[in-house]
């Protein structure tokens, strides 16, 4: 498995020798800034794009053709009208929140999107709290929801606001306990580590039972994290017309499009960390041959091949299921998903103390 | 300077579409100071930008709307163009299709859901009651015609128009948006003399 | 249509009606038209009726008696009758819409405001010495929402006095739901005061799409009235035609071949599922059901095409005419519909899979939005709205017309009057549906496709009712004639009225969610209820 610290630590030591130590951090972090950028607007593209096609394919129809071969860039062209669409203020909203709010929302899927191991040796921010420090960033996310919906002026944002407030502090809960429970089995809190612990097998597979409701509870509580189907109540387009964002015109609403896809890759991605491996190959015990040729293919193919597989999951579930109602959503949290898992993480700290797990 | 934009559009040659002559008048009226160099191509790659991503708001009042579900649906599929995201938001909407009849009641409200949207925004007056007020001219409670309240830009006939008309129009709207300016403002105050037949 | 026509005036109107209410199980009002008949002349008999006035069609849903009730006031500045909402409370929004267009005060309807029209409108467009257009020209203001109504009075004295109603609190938090909504299906308008996520009370607007079809009708021709039934309610296009063309024909005294009755109910059925399958998309999408959405398109489709082959349109289609069809059917029609039977058969079953079956789908439409069996019959809740809360009220079934006599159908009959009811009631329908045309398509009679009919067609005097089953209702005609070539009065039953009706009560305490289910599956069409 190729390693890029490698080529980190190269250009570390390339850096040193043409400036001072701060200064080559300062670079570092810039260009490291800079670089999460690009991948966070490649990937909204990537995913837009995907969404739509996907959902086409499951409608029986062919989504988008004519711009550019198979229609690939046609997100391109509606970043470029987004960013040409006049921005306005209407009357009566909070300037100052109602301009704060998407950054708020784009902040916290920064953060979390930072801490995502790529590939070896590609980790932005890893600590031996990593994890916590994710669950921590992903929910400032809400914060910003909220912020919009109650600076727009407009009844229908507050009600989505005051939704999605509701939904993603109860699911919070619920992932959170489902990545807990495969801490419990991890033993470690470091995102790295974590990943490397899975050389022998993907912790869905060596956990087994638990780790497995662990996945179905993430999934569920992940989708409904990130406001989609059939959690999709803050916008509920029957409803509330655009929900929390149906003030915002132009790029504003822009970030939040794109943030949401991104949330969707995040969720997603954490998701292939920590049940399916992160950037490790598939081995399977006793396989050495079959070991040696999965070790070939790239960690960061791995990565974005298992995150991109639970998206498909994801957006399966949002284009087949319809939208659960505000009481329904509540009572699935809080009478059902809660209660498992935290049987589950008991479940799953009974099987690591007793060692039962693979 | 002489400027000729044709505006192309993906298997469909320049010379098939009805009424060019609006299109070129246009073409020329916006380009009379002619065209620097750099804003020229600027200007192209916003106006390829635009006119790929006309969003159209989810408006409706009466049997048009049926029609233009059925285009948004399979067999039409208007996401072949990329506007299959209907936004509810007047804000983020690019496009009003005013599909169905607006009677007097209805007017100041899609007055005012034209003045919410955000610029650039189209209108499209989809059937014979938005174009004319079609078969209901006769009625008190009618508008003859949403041009009377709205600047519109592509008028599609029809009662109710067939799908096929409605991605053509949709294609006109398209060749409009792509002959446009950005640098230069020009597109908003001659706004209410542009009009053209689909 | 053989009834019996009472002339009551309006002194002894309210307790002839409960009497009529009471003693004769009248429970069912069919029909509510205002009526303008002119001041009154020389030549008049007693019989004749004069100045401001309202006809009821009662029935009872008991009995199957049919009675036509006519009342009127001769007063013409300060025109007033008793309201009979309370007795049957599907009159509410006719009255309402009555005092709109003809300016009839009703004394003790809780809520008299207009309906259609803007508050600022002048005069009252139906009177037949009104000009509306001259004193409304096109407002661009927005419109005032006035949050007070009044309940009128008759002192002992004739004259009247009024109380004001408040109809929300000032505390009160109201939304706008509409009337551009993409939930409301077309341009209707919901003001919901909300406590939290729940709904406390709601107010209805209508007008959004108010046409003045029925005042078009009064300078129209015959043949020319038929071109605006279409628009009424597009999805059910083919049989509001066929009601008007069969009330015209029956005042003329026109029969129609048997090629032609068989032929009108085939395309009824395929507009009825046409219809159906578009409920089902638009529930689906209402509900956040994407797919599902596609997936009724995508099969509604066929039925458009076949449509298409024989009449040329796909939505409006203006097919049946006076005394007959429009065309004769294409060679392919017997072939494709035959082959679409076991296409729908097969598909009906994916939406039962994708949808029904869903637990989300289960769980937010068993229990939501009761309309018990009483209140159906109430308001007039017709068609699968009905039918849903135990009420047969198939007008297939109860007054057969064109073909359905020697059709063997099931007349869909749910108990539970819940939002899945209200579904898998017009689910079933489909079914039913494509039995009937299964039944004919193979028998459809040679013979003309058009009776003779003169170039200029004049009705005699009189008044006639004709209903037929619409794709969500019982959808009726009132045409009133004084024998010359437009009539003098064409109203229109609409089905989607008394559905509006009911919102207020059945989404009392409901969720937000729960009002896009309810309206979903009460499967109103805006343009049918404004006119």
């Amino acid at each position: 498995m190729f390693d890029f610290s490698i080529v980190t630590n190269w250009i570390h030591e390339w850096l040193l020798s043409l400036m001072p130590e701060g200064w080559a951090i300062f670079v570092e972090c810039v260009a490291v800034g800079i670089g999460i950028i690009l991948l966070y607007a490649l990937l909204a593209i990537i995913l837009i794009f995907m969404e739509r096609k996907v959902c086409a394919a499951f409608q029986c129809r062919l989504g988008p053709t004519r711009v550019g071969p198979w229609g690939t860039i046609q997100v391109i062209c509606d970043v470029l009208k987004m960013l040409t669409k006049e921005i306005f203020t209407p009357k009566g909203v909070d300037k100052k929140l109602y301009n704060l709010a998407p950054y708020m929302i784009l902040l916290a899927s920064f953060l979390t999107f930072a801490c995502l191991p790529v590939s070896k040796g590609l980790e932005v921010l890893d600590f031996n709290v990593g994890i916590f420090f994710l669950l921590a960033a992903s929910s400032i996310g809400v914060v910003g929801i909220l912020l919009a919906g109650w600076s727009s002026n407009n009844k229908f944002s507050i009600i989505g606001a005051m939704r999605s407030g509701a939904q993603i502090i109860s699911y919070e809960l619920s992932a959170g306990m489902a990545i807990l429970t495969m801490v419990v089995l991890a033993g470690t809190m470091q995102i790295s580590e974590m990943v490397s612990g899975q050389a022998s097998g993907w912790l869905i597979f060596t956990g087994h039972i638990p780790a497995l409701i662990a996945f179905v509870i993430y999934l569920i509580a992940g989708n409904a994290e990130c406001n989609r189907g059939p959690f999709d109540l803050p916008e509920a387009e029957s409803e509330l017309t655009a929900g929390y964002h149906t003030e915002y015109s132009g790029m504003g609403f822009g970030f939040f499009y794109l943030a949401e896809y991104l949330n969707l890759f995040i969720v997603a991605a954490i998701a292939a960390t920590v049940f399916l491996g992160g950037w490790m190959p598939l081995h399977i015990p006793g396989l050495d041959g079959f070991n040696t040729v999965m070790d070939y293919i790239p960690g960061f193919v791995w990565y974005f091949g298992k995150a991109f597989f639970v998206v498909f999951l994801m957006m399966w579930m949002r284009w087949s299921f319809p939208r659960l109602r505000i009481d329904q959503i509540l009572a699935l949290e809080w009478k059902y998903l809660v209660p498992i898992s935290m049987v589950n993480l008991l479940l799953m700290a009974v099987i690591v103390t007793l060692g039962w797990h693979f | 300077m002489e400027v000729t934009k044709k505006p192309k559009i993906k298997s469909i040659p320049y010379e098939e579409f009805k009424d060019n002559e609006t299109l070129e008048q246009l073409v020329k009226q916006l380009n009379e100071g002619g065209t620097n160099v750099v804003v020229g191509v600027l200007d192209d790659l916003i106006d390829w930008g635009r006119s790929n991503s006309l969003w159209p708001l989810t408006f409706a009042t009466s049997c048009c709307g049926i029609e233009f579900m059925a285009v948004c649906a399979a067999r039409y599929d208007i996401a072949r163009f990329g506007f299959e995201i209907t936004r509810n938001s007047p804000r983020q909407a690019d496009v009003i299709l005013v599909s169905g009849t607006i009677t007097h009641k209805m007017a100041p409200v899609l007055r005012r859901l034209y003045e919410q949207m955000a610029d650039p925004k189209y209108v499209i007056a989809v059937g014979g009651c938005a174009v004319s007020g079609g078969p209901f001219r006769k009625s008190y409670h009618v508008v003859q015609g949403v041009d009377e309240i709205l600047p519109v830009d592509v008028y599609i006939p029809g009662c109710p128009p067939r799908p096929e008309a409605f991605l053509y129009g949709m294609m006109q709207l398209q060749r409009k948006v792509k002959v446009e300016k950005f640098f230069g403002g020009v597109n908003k105050t001659k706004k209410e003399g542009k009009e053209e037949q689909a | 249509m053989n009834q019996e026509t009472l002339h009551i005036a309006s002194a002894e109107l309210l307790a002839k009606m409960k009497q009529l209410k009471e003693v004769e199980k009248m429970d069912y009002l069919r029909s509510l038209t205002g009526m303008d008949w002119g001041t009154p002349e020389e030549n008049d008999t007693q019989e004749t009726m004069r100045g401001l006035g309202v006809v009821y069609h009662l029935e009872s849903t008991s009995t199957g008696k049919r009675i036509c009730v006519k009342t009127s006031t001769l007063d013409r500045e300060h025109p007033h009758l008793p309201s009979v909402c309370h007795l049957w409370k599907g009159a509410e929004l006719p009255e309402r819409e009555v005092y709109d267009f003809f300016g009839i005060i009703f004394t003790g309807h809780p809520d008299m405001r207009r309906l259609f029209l803007r508050e600022d409108w002048v005069g009252f467009p139906f009177r037949k010495d009104n000009n509306p257009e001259a004193e409304n020209p096109l407002r661009m203001t927005n419109e005032e929402t006035i949050d007070t109504t009044y309940i009128y009075k008759e002192e002992a004295n004739g004259t009247l006095s009024r109380t004001e109603r408040k109809l929300f609190e000032d505390d009160e938090y109201v939304i706008n739901i509409g009337p551009q909504h993409p939930a409301t299906h077309g341009v209707l308008r919901f003001r919901a005061s909300l406590v939290g996520e729940e709904i406390n009370k709601i107010d209805v607007h209508c007008g959004y799409i108010h046409r003045g079809i029925e005042k078009m009708n009064e300078s129209l021709t015959y043949p020319q009235t038929l071109a605006l039934t279409d628009r009424l309610d597009y999805l059910s296009a083919m049989q509001s035609r066929h009601a008007l063309c069969m009330c015209i024909e029956q005042a003329m005294g026109v029969e129609v071949s048997d090629r032609v009755k068989v032929i009108r109910t085939i395309m009824d059925e395929l507009q009825r599922i046409d219809s159906h399958i578009l409920f089902f998309a638009c529930l689906c999408q209402d509900m956040g059901a994407t797919t599902a959405f596609l997936y009724g398109f995508r099969d509604r489709e066929k039925i458009l095409d076949i449509l298409e082959e024989t009449c040329g349109g796909r939505l409006i289609i203006n097919y049946n005419t006076i005394g007959g069809v429009q065309a004769d059917l294409h060679p392919n029609f017997v072939k494709r519909v035959k082959e679409l039977i076991p296409y729908l058969r097969k598909n009906i079953q994916e939406y039962h899979d994708i949808f029904t079956g869903n637990i989300i789908a289960q769980q937010r439409l068993k229990g939501t939005g009761v309309l018990s069996r009483e209140d159906a019959i109430a308001f007039g809740a017709t068609g699968g709205t009905g039918r849903a809360s135990g009420w047969a009220c198939d007008v297939r079934k109860r007054l057969p017309y064109a073909a359905y006599d020697r059709v063997d159908f099931k007349e869909i009959v749910y108990t539970e009057g819940d939002c899945f009811a209200r579904y898998m009631v017009r689910l079933d329908e489909i079914e039913q549906s494509l039995r009937i045309i299964e039944q004919l398509i193979d028998n459809i009679p040679e013979g003309s496709i058009q009776e003779k009919m003169k170039p200029i067609i004049r009705l005699p005097e009189g008044s006639w009712y004709t209903a037929v089953e619409s794709s969500r209702g019982e959808f009726g005609v009132y045409l009133e004639s004084r024998g010359d070539k437009s009539p003098y009065r064409l109203h229109y039953r609409s089905t989607g009225l008394p559905l509006v009706a009911v919102v207020d009560s059945l989404t009392r305490g409901a969720k937000i969610a729960d009002l896009i289910a309810i309206g979903g599956t009460l499967d109103y069409i805006v343009p049918d209820i404004d006119r």
